[in-house]
């Protein structure tokens, strides 16, 4: 418990030089004494301890009550050092614990990463960032061989391990459809079904699953209640909620989607995100929808990978560099 | 073991009379004032735990020796329910005293060794032992 012992005669010295001088330069070697006592975990006892003994080398005739009266205090410290002790053992579980997360947030980022698809005459741009080490986001592009993408953005409700555990498995489970299976609609239905029967009834997830077909200048997609995207026209500069219907998955076995479809048309922008996005804070003001068009509007010159990293930039300056929910935000410009 | 002393715990007033019993015989083993007070307040939570969970038991006390160095060992007796889950009250942060007291992660902090067997149903034995340095 005590292998390091401070030096009594050390503090004995240093006690001494106060009592006579009330020097300041005594107290800042008791300041150095309490660092280097807290570094080489001397217990707050054996502190106490310490001085007591210097106190009885100096005055050997201390009054009996003055003795008693610190054998008291040691007393009384003795559960505080204690609790400190556990303190002390907790701080390094917590490291330990650290330091596993970020081995599963490494194996995370692994696990469900995905290739941004290079598609002539269209720009996309993806940013997505985790609030806490895990990321509760998803989001996947799979590349389908007639040349159409299928786009998937998730949300769990929840943040960290729980939830990005719960995205590895619906990772797993669209990877299984068979890949003629692309329709937006079958595929949150398949989906629904897999987690309604896998995951925990208190967690949910809400999904926006688009099949972009950049050879028509096509986007088909069906939500399950997932956080609308945004449509921006260039012919009038306008923004307009690309609303879906459709429940959140897991909530009944039987959910049906409705699947919708449109055209895009040349400098026009599809912006997919999650709530993240469009629930930022300023203090403890939610920001407004319109806040985060006017942002991706300020930067809509920029190509779009530069387009989405510098809005990420801008949220993440207006909450003070703390991300309160994980941030995934898409963009898919068609070019001029 | 033939000179065991033990004190009945049935009053929170029986806690006093084991620290109290518990300092005097460390002092006589030739523990510091630190140790006397790290073996009293062992006892206290080991003595709080029969007296709150167990109704009654009894703590005692031993002087025992290995290869030149002394030490006390105190044994805590209780034939209370017994505890479930041992990992959990040994859990930091798990205080079996209503977070008031150190537990017996605690208890195993102050002292060199520690073990401990618990039945439900029939009751707990703590034995601890701290060596004179």
């Amino acid at each position: 418990m005590d292998a390091l012992k401070l030096d009594l005669s050390h503090y004995r010295q240093l006690l001494k030089q106060y009592i006579d001088t009330q020097d300041e330069s005594a107290l800042y070697e008791a300041e150095q004494i309490s660092k280097r006592s807290i570094q080489h975990n001397i217990s707050l006892e054996e502190i106490i301890n310490t001085h007591i003994n210097a106190l009885e080398g100096i005055y050997p005739d201390l009054p009996e009550n003055i003795q008693h009266s610190m054998s008291f205090l040691l007393e009384v410290m003795i559960s505080y050092g204690l609790a400190l002790q556990e303190f002390q053992d907790l701080r390094e579980s917590q490291l330990e614990i650290k330091s596993e997360i970020s081995v599963a947030a490494r194996m995370q980022n692994t696990l469900l990463s995905t290739v941004k698809p290079e598609v002539e005459g269209f720009d996309i741009g993806v940013v997505s960032v985790p609030a806490n080490q895990m990321n509760g986001d998803y989001h996947h592009f799979i590349h389908h061989t007639d040349g159409t993408v299928g786009i998937t953005v998730a949300d769990v409700i929840g943040k960290g391990i729980p939830a990005a555990l719960c995205m590895s498995m619906i990772k797993y489970a669209m990877e299984s459809f068979p890949s003629e299976h692309k329709n937006p609609s079958e595929i949150l239905e398949s989906l629904n079904r897999v987690v309604e029967r896998n995951v925990d009834p208190s967690m949910f997830i809400t999904m926006f699953y688009a099949l972009f077909n950049p050879a028509a200048s096509t986007i088909s997609y069906s939500s399950a209640g997932h956080e609308p995207g945004f449509y921006y026209h260039a012919a009038d500069d306008t923004f307009e909620e690309i609303r879906a219907k459709g429940v959140v998955l897991g909530v009944t076995d039987t959910a049906q989607y409705r699947q919708y479809e449109r055209e895009i048309h040349v400098g026009d922008m599809i912006i997919l995100l999650t709530d993240g996005v469009t629930e930022c804070r300023q203090g403890d003001r939610f920001i407004e929808s319109e806040e985060v068009l006017e942002v991706i509007k300020s930067f809509s010159h920029l190509p779009a990978q530069e387009l989405v990293e510098s809005v990420y930039r801008h949220f993440e300056k207006l909450q003070d560099f703390h991300l309160r929910d994980d941030f995934t935000l898409i963009i898919i410009k068609k070019d001029v | 073991m033939d000179f065991r002393t033990c004190v009945n715990i049935q009053k929170e007033w029986d806690i006093v009379g084991a620290r109290q019993f518990g300092r005097d015989f460390s002092k006589k083993l030739g523990f510091g004032i630190v140790d006397q007070a790290r073996i009293a307040t062992a006892i206290s939570e080991l003595a709080r735990n029969i007296y709150l969970y167990a109704g009654s038991g009894k703590i005692c006390f031993d002087e025992v020796e290995n290869v030149g160095s002394r030490g006390i060992c105190i044994v805590s007796l209780d034939t209370g329910p017994g505890i479930k889950d041992i990992s959990q009250v040994m859990e930091d942060g798990f205080s079996t005293s209503g977070g008031l007291g150190a537990g017996l992660p605690g208890v195993k902090r102050l002292m060199d060794e520690f073990d401990i067997t618990s039945k439900e149903g029939e009751g707990t034995e703590i034995r601890v032992v701290k060596w004179v340095r």
